[in-house]
């Protein structure tokens, strides 16, 4: 159980050595290995050229967008460069910087809180047992498969009531709850947090809520960093929820600020130069993110349908 | 349950009580709320509702309103094609990648797939900007290269921005998938291979019957969430509709639904479109798990 969330580099050691083996003893014919390696570039032209085309068109002014070929760089691509980025900073008093805050507060926040809150509650199903623990589980089993889009507009209608809406508590709330960690962690648990360890720290007088902080979060580690960005990356792309939430612009994540930049292109050319240049300031980090964690990037998303 | 004192019993409470109360607060809540919205009317009284307002219950009436509508009903058609085209193309193309990434005959796995899986990090809406621009006659260094070589195409037309929008969607999730599947090829133990040598099966043969029924609980699990993620479909035609005038404000059911409720503040026919989208993923993810169904050993 426990493999699906091992890491990579973890993995490559065991089974790594055996496939390696496997490859090397029959080396397939040439042709075929050029016809894979045909589809595997084409495959990463069509997923990296939009990529690229960002990066190219951040260092170009909007009339250069206009008049010079869109896949290479223009003249003085550098300093353009700086030029956009600096006024995708200060526009508008530096309203970009705070749309990058604001997606940062709903997104770490969010995920942190998100992962803690699911790790207790998997945890309590996977070392206790207790009356209604199945009516829990059944409960949440059917929240993963409530589509979000169903419960943002409800929850605004619900959060205007309660004077919720358009605040950072509007987008908060609802991402600190993942019923998919919360299953996460509960399987983790179930197989990384030994009941004889939890009886042996009870003798020597810990509390529960103390057992929890001390072993069981530090068990399921790795399995909350996998919680953690998947929440993370979900809230981050979240659209629905805070263009329904949220009217103050102030309180905008960064994809709403962008999107409301774009809708301007059509009336104010320069938005063209301010929207591209913020796509790719906004993009650079995720991609960073992405690229550094992939290892961590994995199922535990098929672990219940592998058996 | 013998032996355990009450710090024991409590515990898992607990533990449980700050994920139990906020779901029931952003989930269980929201969804009884919509269903009850959706039997309610409201009504203003007086000519310009100065009489203030009254609810009562509807019975079916803003279901059979939103059910009237066609061009809610056309959007239902929409996705439905739109899932019918995109979903098993999608599918089909990562497991074809996830093989090839795998098989002995690829060079750099691992940098192709970190490639494939770059798009995921970018949000739907970001992509749906980026491609809007790709998209735009004038602007667009592909339609200008495709004009070049003699082809004319308008992506942003009545008959081809569905597919546009496709490709937006393919682009986003396919390295998100094919990372699952990937995740369950490495599941399978090296003996199978090694049997399946012994047999003598080409790669071939060893991806079609043997691979491939490994990996069948991951495909049916991405086809599921692909389907719930069609019906969803928002933010990518919401994005593009300042750019293509063939997309109306009820282009998908999620955006009728938008629509009806900030556009037309109807609430009950928008709770009433969001329960019937609800229901609609619930039925098509079920039917789907029922269809392939998983034959326990």
């Amino acid at each position: 159980m426990s493999t699906s969330v091992r890491p990579e580099s973890e993995r490559l050691a065991t089974t790594g050595a055996i496939s390696r083996e496997k490859k090397s003893a029959t080396k397939p014919p040439r042709l075929s290995r050029i016809a894979v390696m045909v589809i595997l570039v084409a495959a990463a032209l069509y997923f990296l050229a939009p990529v690229y085309w960002v990066v190219v068109a951040a260092t170009k002014s909007t009339d250069e967008l206009f008049t010079t070929n869109g896949f290479w760089f223009a003249s003085n691509a550098f300093g353009q460069l700086v030029e956009n980025v600096s006024s995708v900073f200060s526009y508008d008093g530096g309203v970009f910087v705070r749309w990058f805050a604001n997606s940062m507060v709903y997104a770490g926040g969010g995920a942190l809180v998100a992962t803690y809150i699911a790790a207790a509650g998997g945890y309590a199903l996977a070392v206790y047992d207790f009356p209604g623990k199945n009516g829990v589980f059944g409960l949440v089993l059917g929240g993963v498969l409530v589509p979000a889009t169903a419960t943002a507009l409800p929850l605004f209608l619900m959060f205007s009531q309660f004077g919720l809406a358009d605040s950072y508590l509007g987008v908060l709330l609802p991402s600190f709850v993942s019923p998919f960690g919360f299953f996460l962690c509960r399987i983790f648990a179930q197989s990384v947090v030994p009941p004889a360890l939890v009886e042996a720290a009870r003798l020597d007088g810990a509390g529960e809520m103390k057992i929890f902080h001390t072993f069981g979060l530090r068990l399921m580690a790795p399995a909350l960093v996998t919680v953690f960005l998947f929440q993370f990356v979900g809230i981050w792309n979240n659209y629905l929820l805070p263009l329904i939430m949220l009217a103050d612009e102030k309180l905008y994540p960064i994809t709403l600020g962008l999107v409301n930049w774009r809708n301007q292109t059509d009336r104010l050319p320069e938005f063209y130069e301010l929207t591209t240049g913020g796509v790719l300031v906004s993009v650079v980090p995720l991609i960073i993110l992405m690229i550094v964690l992939q290892r961590f990037w994995r199922g535990g998303l098929t672990e219940g349908s592998v058996k | 349950m013998r032996g355990l004192n009450n710090a024991q019993k409590r515990a898992p409470w607990l533990l449980l009580a700050p994920f139990l109360t906020l779901f029931l607060l952003t989930m269980v809540l929201p969804v009884i709320y919509a269903i009850g919205q959706s039997f309610t009317k409201v009504e203003r009284t007086g000519l310009f509702g100065e009489g203030g307002i009254s609810s009562s219950f509807a019975g079916l009436q803003n279901y059979e309103r939103a059910l009237a509508d066609d061009a809610f009903l056309a959007s239902v058609g929409r996705v439905l094609l739109f899932g019918i085209v995109q979903v098993p193309v999608m599918i089909l193309s990562v497991t074809v990648l996830a093989l090839l990434l795998e098989s002995a005959s690829a060079k750099w796995p691992s940098f192709f797939r970190a490639a494939y899986f770059i798009p995921y990090g970018i949000p739907g809406v970001i992509a749906s900007i980026l491609w809007s621009f790709l998209y735009l006659p004038g602007f667009s260094p592909i339609v200008a290269g495709l004009d070049k070589l003699g082809i004319g195409v308008d992506f942003l037309g009545e008959g081809t921005v569905l597919w546009s929008i496709a490709n937006i969607v393919t682009w986003t999730y396919a390295g998100y998938n094919m990372l699952i599947v990937i995740a369950q090829l490495k599941a399978i133990p090296g003996e199978v291979y090694e049997a399946a040598k012994v047999d003598g099966a080409g790669p071939l043969r060893v991806a079609l019957s043997v691979q491939l029924p490994l990996i069948r609980p991951a495909l049916v699990l991405t086809t599921v969430f692909s389907i719930i993620g069609t019906l969803q479909l928002f933010a990518e035609p919401q994005v593009l509709r300042t750019v293509s005038s063939a997309i109306d404000a009820k282009y998908t059911p999620n955006f009728a639904a938008y629509s009806s409720a900030f556009t037309y503040s109807d609430y009950g026919v928008a709770s009433a479109q969001a329960v019937l989208i609800a229901l609609a993923a619930f039925v098509l993810s079920f039917a789907f798990l029922r269809l392939t169904g998983r034959k326990e050993p």
